[in-house]
């Protein structure tokens, strides 16, 4: 039995009782690190020294207070890390050892006194659904090693899984911390657009990026996203839009529930074991007393088009900025200016990165904006429009997180198209701007792990929390293990 | 329009400030070629009286005072650098 085995509140608890020490649970999860990491990847960058430190510092205190006191944590790796190498899991940034602030997440987070393990694998710069597009030795999935574990928050997913933390920040554009989430069978929020402050995120398509939380249950994720949401004089686009306090939503009663389910997220192209699994858990919230319905969004089949010119666009644009000029790997082949910033990006950037920039340049050069990049904005009204009208009759929209289990390491990479087919129902959420969780739903044949989503309207995390955890509490999928996650 | 030329795929690179060689530009090309013909569906929807979604919240412009304030120390800012001479980044020669 691992002591993570447990809630955070839970471990709360004994800290006060004096049962276990801080300095405990960092060695419990350094010691699942050692143990699995080598076959996990989870971690690009890791400090046991200063995190025991940490937990030494944190035990010698009188005041225990903190909502998140002495709780081992992990930080995707494309969010800033004051001291903290910060690479985006990139080779660009591979030197990016001293970066000169914290995240306004990792601000929040400080105040209420996790102890920072390390930071976590993903795609590079996020661009991706298995962790295979990472710079570095790509993660795997904790229930089985030949199986990706998704991404891009893929670090952040297989962490939390395998035990080596209790909580983790991931970062989620068209579905990359729902997606993981559902392959590594944990809990996964991506909060409504504006909930949390993106200052200190290294931006991908900044109209579509949140930052938020995965953990083993919903109770400690709820926990989690109260102490990084609100607003942020840093990041103007954060909403001034007061955070209520979420656990207080879990009260595990959904009667009366109204659940829209949509006929396009059950559609060709979704696994009979992922469909089975999505009928089987609206039985379970039929017994608690909620109703549910089949609507239509019907521009989905529309939104993996939209979301490609988009946030490929945005990215070409966020990404002009790794130059060679103040920091990361500069080129050394270079012979003049202009050549060092093209060498340096050619030599620093992976394959998907490379053309998405490109998809991105094209889509907003001259001749090609309208055709391309204003009609994908046009159409992303559109499918905004679908989610409003839904949720204006219904408290949350449930479905599966992705059409298939964990896909095997290599099967889904020689066409760039297949891949991004992945996120086909976590995509739309993003492009409307909704709240969306992924949580455990059951298990393959295979016994890889398949995920729910559920999404809420607009600032309503309440909602969508209440209805993830009276789920959660009424079944027991968020109870197994991985074999690498400490099974017994 | 959904064929996109190695011309095309140098064209913008240029742009983006990449490069790449031959084999890689005809691969570009292809998958460029495959992803905006998927793109092309779009056309499918007519969109004349459509507004564009360039951000989901209701938010207007956030405008704050334009006050310097101290943050970082010269010497921080050029801790990252790859190279750097007399407190400054220093960069190839921008003139042949």
């Amino acid at each position: 039995m691992s002591l993570f085995d447990s809630t955070i509140k839970e471990l709360e608890a004994k800290l006060h009782n004096q049962e276990i020490t801080v300095e405990d649970l960092v060695k419990e999860s350094y010691g699942q690190i050692k143990k699995v990491d080598g076959d996990v990847h989870a971690f690009l960058t890791l400090d046991e020294e200063k995190a025991l430190e940490k937990a030494r510092e944190l035990d010698k205190r009188e005041d225990k207070s903190g909502v998140l006191f002495g709780i081992p944590a992990g930080i995707k790796d494309n969010i800033v890390t004051k001291g903290l190498r910060t690479t985006c899991a990139s080779q660009f940034l591979d030197n990016f050892n001293d970066p000169l602030y914290d995240a306004t997440v990792v601000e929040k987070l400080n105040a209420e006194n996790p102890v920072a393990v390390g930071k976590l694998n993903m795609d590079e710069f996020a661009m991706g659904s298995s962790n295979e597009n990472s710079g570095y030795e790509p993660t795997r999935n904790p229930w089985n090693t030949d199986h990706v574990p998704g991404g891009s928050s893929g670090g952040s997913a297989a962490a939390v899984a395998a035990g080596e933390v209790l909580f983790s920040l991931g970062t989620d554009t068209g579905g990359s911390i729902r997606q993981p989430a559902a392959f590594c069978g944990v809990v996964g929020m991506k909060p409504t657009y504006g909930r949390v402050s993106r200052f200190g995120l290294v931006a991908f398509a900044s109209s579509l990026d949140q930052i938020g939380p995965l953990t083993r249950t919903v109770e400690d994720n709820a926990r989690v996203l109260e102490v990084i949401a609100g607003h942020d004089k840093m990041d103007s686009t954060s909403a001034d839009v007061e955070v209520p306090a979420y656990t207080e939503a879990l009260t595990g009663d959904v009667k009366g529930l109204k659940i829209a389910v949509p006929k396009e997220y059950l559609a060709e192209g979704v696994s009979e074991e992922v469909k089975n699994a999505v009928l089987e858990a609206l039985k379970v919230y039929e017994k608690l007393g909620a109703t549910w319905e089949e609507v239509s969004l019907p521009h989905s089949k529309y939104a993996l088009s939209t979301y490609y010119l988009l946030s490929s666009s945005e990215a070409s644009a966020n990404l002009a900025r790794f130059d060679g000029v103040r920091y990361g790997v500069r080129s050394e082949n270079a012979e003049n200016m202009l050549d060092m910033f093209v060498k340096s990006r050619s030599e620093g950037f992976g394959d998907e990165v490379k053309r998405r920039i490109m998809l991105g340049t094209f889509a907003l050069s001259s001749g090609y904006y309208d055709a391309y990049y204003k009609k994908a904005q046009k159409v992303r009204t559109l499918i905004k429009n679908d989610f409003d009208k839904i949720l204006a009759d219904y408290d949350v929209i449930v479905g599966p997180t992705t059409p298939t289990p964990a896909f095997k390491v290599g099967e889904n990479t020689s066409d760039p198209l297949t891949m991004y087919l992945n996120d086909i129902l976590t995509i739309p959420v993003n492009l409307a701007g909704v709240p969306g969780i992924s949580i455990p739903c059951g298990f393959s044949q295979e016994g890889l792990p398949i995920g729910l989503q559920i999404i809420g309207n607009y600032f309503d995390e309440s909602t969508v929390y209440r209805a993830a955890h009276a789920f959660e509490q009424a079944t027991e999928h968020h109870k197994k293990r991985p074999q690498l996650g400490g099974a017994k | 329009m959904a064929e996109i030329s190695k011309e095309q795929v140098k064209h913008v690179a240029n742009l983006a400030r990449l490069e790449f060689d031959d084999e890689a530009v005809e691969q570009m090309a292809n998958e460029l070629s495959s992803i905006i013909g998927y793109a092309e569906q779009l056309n499918e929807l007519d969109t004349e009286n459509v507004k564009p979604t360039t951000h989901v919240l209701d938010l207007k412009n956030v405008m704050r005072k334009d006050e310097p304030k101290k943050w970082i120390t010269q010497e921080e800012a050029l801790k990252n650098a790859p190279d750097q001479k007399d407190g400054q980044i220093r960069v190839p020669s921008i003139l042949e």
